[in-house]
């Protein structure tokens, strides 16, 4: 199975890269960490994030579309990187995640959400929405 | 509100029954490591595979009470290594009672102590690397090694290696067995092989990863036309192997064919479970993150020098198809190219039919057939549907619609695949009207 396992922010990575010894130390960790993922087959993608204040938010609401600038409040709902994990199950994806080196200085999280998977659809969508949706995305030029 | 005592305990059994699984889930990262470590000194496969389920019953019991430690793989292979030293010292007193030459012995089988902890410090972590070199080995028949890479590396059991090959669990574990004993026989060394030894080893390794690949992609029997969880296995193995030996372009190669081929999986079943060919894919579906890892692959091939590798040309013929964003736009000219030249580096009857194929929607059909009549004596495509499938296909384009129909009712009765067949005698159909 995929799953998406998200850095979430903190005040620390808000601020953006801090040339500490800390953070050297923290990049070298997290870097060797990167590679045990991937000599293990798990990792097929990840990166990190730029703080929020480089950020934009589009706001819909009807016809309207609102630009918000950067940095946004509720740093801990914020994202500050991820990776991309193909584990046998969210066990397996629990244990990686809890090997990971501190990924902030200060108290900080991981999430992992698993990616739906064309069965979570079978009760939801019939052959001819699957049909009629493939149909769109196709037009629209895929990825 | 207090919870009823039953209730209670329900809790508690549910959390000590998330802890096992969590422990589990820990060992599973480690396992074919630790039976890499252990095989390599013990030189006994099930002994390994033994000595790293005590490890596991070690940890169950202990775990729960004392955390999970910092470094589980080492607190593991100590576990274990403190098992197999206790063996050791129970035979070797047992010899010691027989026999005076006991000492001498362990020193001629390189079973004492030191070098148990040699090979248990060994700083170059390549365990896992020797394990897979060793479940790979030409010593044991092809569709053993799958089977025994599939144990050992990928931790499946054997009644899931049953069911992924639609085999009963009774045949795949003598297959195991009988697999174990030739590496016994061999005295296979845990080890990655040197210098020109490590080619042709590793040749082999990659055999059985794309084997158990196709088993999964295209499923040469039963029911269903893909098993991904065959192919994510075969991927994940790719993946480790490309991540241990890097440099290795061969290894770039088939990883990118497999994650460029993956990537197709959900597109070439149609909602109603038949075969989609690539030409009629919605291309929309193809896993653009696959691709991207593919062609990643692939370039690294390409940089080492590995462009002319049977991989990797198979897997430039995927990229091909992978970066036409319509079927309309494939390259077809330059797929006829890679044909040309993979022919010469892979010499195969399927590798012609395919060839053929490219060349018909390069030149046209006529082209095609010309190179299809030219390979159908051969005594491999006798009974091979996708030939007469093809010439079929080519017929059509050629306007020769009845010819076409026999064509397709031809390759309808050799195929064994239920959902193949359906799609075959849909197209002969399709011909006659």
């Amino acid at each position: 199975m995929r799953v998406m396992v998200f850095v979430k922010a903190t005040d620390d990575s808000e601020r953006g890269i801090d040339p500490t010894p800390e953070t050297t130390a923290m990049f070298e960790a997290m870097g060797k960490y990167n590679e045990e993922l991937v000599n293990a087959g798990v990792m097929v993608s990840g990166d990190g994030l730029k703080p929020s204040s480089a950020g934009k938010r589009i706001a819909f609401d009807g016809a309207s579309r609102t630009v918000i600038d950067g940095p946004f409040a509720e740093t801990r709902e914020l994202v500050a990187g991820f990776w991309i994990w193909e584990v046998k199950d969210m066990d397996e994806a629990v244990a990686w995640a809890k090997r990971c080196p501190n990924p902030m200085p200060g108290p900080s999280e991981l999430e992992i959400r698993p990616y739906y998977e064309v069965e979570d659809f079978s009760d939801i969508l019939t052959p001819d929405i699957v049909e009629r949706y493939d149909r769109l995305t196709e037009k629209l030029g895929g990825a | 509100m207090l919870a009823s005592p039953s209730a209670l305990a329900d809790k508690a059994g549910m959390a000590a029954d998330e802890t096992h699984r969590a422990i589990e889930a820990v060992f599973r990262i480690e396992r074919a490591r630790l039976i890499g470590v252990l095989a390599r000194m013990t030189r006994d496969v099930d002994q390994a595979e033994e000595l790293a389920q005590e490890a596991l019953l070690i940890a169950l019991a202990e775990w729960p009470k004392s955390g999970v430690p910092v470094n589980p793989g080492a607190w593991l292979t100590a576990a274990a290594k403190r098992r197999a030293l206790d063996g050791i010292r129970r035979r070797t007193m047992r010899t010691r009672k027989h026999a005076e030459i006991a000492r001498e012995r362990d020193g001629e089988e390189g079973m004492g102590v030191e070098a148990i902890e040699a090979a248990i410090d060994d700083p170059f972590g390549d365990e896992l690397l020797g394990l897979i070199f060793a479940a790979c080995h030409p010593v044991i028949a092809p569709e053993a090694r799958a089977a025994l890479t599939l144990r050992l590396v990928g931790g499946l059991s054997v009644g899931e290696i049953a069911r992924a090959f639609l085999s009963n669990e009774a045949a795949i574990a003598a297959r195991i067995t009988r697999a174990k004993k030739a590496i016994a026989r061999a005295g296979v060394a845990f080890a990655v092989p040197r210098g020109a030894e490590l080619t042709e080893r590793l040749a082999s390794v990659l055999e059985v990863i794309y084997l158990i690949f196709n088993e999964g992609y295209a499923a040469t029997a039963g029911t269903s036309l893909v098993r991904p969880p065959l192919c994510a296995e075969a991927q994940r193995l790719g993946r480790i192997l490309a991540g241990l030996m890097p440099d290795e372009p061969e290894v770039q190669g088939l990883l990118a064919l497999m994650e460029i081929q993956a990537s197709r999986l959900t597109a070439r079943v149609g909602s109603d479970g038949g075969f989609v060919p690539l030409t009629e894919q919605n291309r929309a579906r193809w896993d653009q993150l696959l691709i991207r890892r593919g062609l990643g692959a692939l370039a690294k091939a390409e940089a080492r020098g590995g462009a002319e590798g049977p991989y990797a040309l198979q897997a430039a013929l995927a990229a091909c198809h992978a970066r036409a964003r319509r079927a309309e736009d494939t390259d077809w000219m330059n797929i006829s190219t890679l044909y040309d030249r993979l022919r010469v580096v892979m010499p195969s009857p399927v590798v012609e039919l395919n060839r053929a194929v490219a060349h018909s929607m390069a030149f046209g059909p006529e082209a095609g057939l010309e190179l299809v009549d030219a390979i159908a004596d051969a005594a491999l495509l006798r009974n091979y549907a996708p030939l007469p499938a093809a010439r079929g296909h080519f017929l059509l384009r050629a306007g020769r619609r009845a010819e076409a129909r026999v064509a397709y009712e031809a390759a309808a009765a050799l195929s064994v695949n239920d959902r193949e067949r359906d799609y075959l005698l849909a197209r002969a159909a399709a011909c006659a009207d």
